[in-house]
């Protein structure tokens, strides 16, 4: 079985495909979240709102900048993997 | 047999290498075109970019990741069948397969491996030039084949769960606000992807070139790949990804599940993290598998998402028979080119298979996609504008 299918690599695969490839979307999601928090008090799908992003509140947009960092970041390091000899 | 009786001949060799390496680029080439859409069929579908645009950028995005790294340049043959057995005449054979293949896929619009499109060829040419004991067969196995059947279900995985969340999490923020968000940050994984497909696509055809030119004795067997070969392979690729390969971008951006810019985000962001931890582990498997299985899986994520099974049953029988048909017009090539001799052989081999690739070029103009019409609703054929009969399985 381990000679056809390398299960160390495997779970690796998983585990970080899941942190990186999941995580880092849902991140990007609170980021927009947060930076959204004080335009408008709609619970979703009405279409009465406009096109702004930034909703206004400082602690918001902080915790924003923090999300879109480690997004960022995660771009980088995925790039230093190839680079780094994937 | 690096030196065989067949390949040697003074000119004739130089003739051959140069039929190889041209060769070689026109698979890269198709490889380009063929899998523009693994990258950018969300973006384009949700119109986080304009078509013209996304195929610019995935195509300069295809350049530079060429460059980034040559690390797995020289593993793609040895692992898979035994070297020393393959002469220019295997190599010519194995390309013509993975050309016809590909071809043959993009008419079909179907979003088919073309890694296992060139392993195929050139392990079905090795089987007809020396036989069954020159294949790896657990290489094969190890390496491609079942990696190829875990892959998508991997990438499925985190794509289900990256676009259950972000539609979690991002559920209080107004529709227009998200869609517009979400869209940047699609553009920033799709980008991932291409710089990511750059680097392991191009290199598999830089592997072809050495392997070549290593059973041509013009470099030693343990070169790496010359200077040229890395810029001529990265150009190649980086122009087949700009042509856009729009018959399969559309299958994937509009046939197989109707996507909105947050799946979008969450299914290149799976492909973009599996694709670079397995090949950091060795495996050269398929971009397009891992994309497909993707795209599928935000389908899976999101409630109430459309995904049709139909489209997607048509592609899983397409992967299935892409390494035996690969390798059966590989093997075939083989047989006339050795068949017939010589020089002469792999001539008549090249020009049979400019004679295939006129025709389905041909054929494609009839049902012509492109950036005007690749959006256009999906009405379970790839070509859009003819209302055809054909949406029997659909």
């Amino acid at each position: 079985m381990n000679s056809w299918v390398d299960l160390h690599a495997l779970w690796q695969i998983v585990v970080i495909g899941i942190i990186a490839g999941a995580g880092l979307p849902a991140l990007f999601a609170v980021g927009l979240r947060a930076l959204n928090t004080g335009a408008t008090v709609t619970t979703g799908d009405t279409d009465t709102d406009t096109d702004q992003i930034v909703g206004g509140s400082p602690v918001g947009i902080a915790a924003a900048a923090v999300c879109f960092a480690i997004v960022l970041a995660g771009i980088g390091w995925g790039i230093y993997f190839i680079v780094a000899g994937s | 047999m690096a030196r065989g009786p067949a390949d040697t001949g003074g000119v004739g060799n130089d003739l051959l290498l140069s039929l190889v390496v041209v060769t070689a680029l026109a698979f890269d080439f198709t490889n380009g075109f063929h899998d523009t859409g693994n990258a950018m069929a969300t973006s384009i579908a949700t119109g986080a970019l304009k078509p013209r645009t996304a195929v610019a950028l995935s195509g300069a995005l295809n350049l530079v990741g060429a460059f980034l790294s040559l690390s797995v340049a020289a593993t793609i043959a040895s692992g898979l069948v035994d070297t020393k057995l393959v002469t220019l005449t295997v190599v010519f054979a194995g390309l013509a397969g993975g050309i016809t293949w590909n071809l043959l896929t993009w008419f079909l619009g179907i979003p088919s491996s073309s890694s296992h499109a060139l392993i195929g060829g050139v392990v079905g040419a090795t089987l007809a030039a020396a036989g069954g004991h020159a294949v790896k067969w657990h290489g094969l196995f190890q390496k491609v084949i079942i990696p190829a059947g875990i892959s998508p279900i991997v990438a499925g995985l985190i794509a289900t769960l990256g676009t259950y969340l972000v539609y979690r999490i991002s559920r209080g923020v107004p529709e227009r606000t998200r869609g517009h968000g979400f869209r940047l940050g699609q553009i920033g994984s799709a980008s991932m992807v291409s710089l990511a497909h750059g680097t392991n696509d191009a290199q598999k055809t830089m592997g072809v070139i050495t392997l070549a030119l290593i059973a041509n004795g013009t470099v030693g067997a343990t070169a790496s790949a010359p200077f040229w070969v890395i810029v001529s392979c990265a150009l190649a690729i980086s122009l087949g990804t700009y042509m856009g390969g729009w018959r399969v971008i559309r299958t994937l951006g509009k046939g197989l599940v109707e996507i909105e810019s947050p799946q979008g985000m969450a299914a290149e962001s799976s492909s973009a993290a599996v694709i670079l931890l397995s090949s950091h582990f060795g495996y050269s498997l398929s971009t397009t598998h891992v994309a497909t299985g993707s795209i599928l899986g935000t389908g899976l994520g999101k409630k109430g998402a459309t995904v049709r099974w139909s489209v997607a049953g048509r592609m899983a029988v397409a992967w299935l028979l892409t390494l035996p048909a690969a390798a059966g017009v590989g093997a075939a090539s083989y047989g006339i080119a050795a068949g017939i001799g010589g020089d002469a052989g792999v001539i008549v081999v090249l020009v049979l298979l400019l004679a295939v690739a006129g025709m389905i070029y041909a054929r494609s103009r009839k049902t012509a996609v492109s950036h005007t019409n690749v959006n256009a609703e999906w009405t379970g054929s790839v070509a859009p504008p003819e209302p055809e009969k054909v949406a029997v399985a659909a």
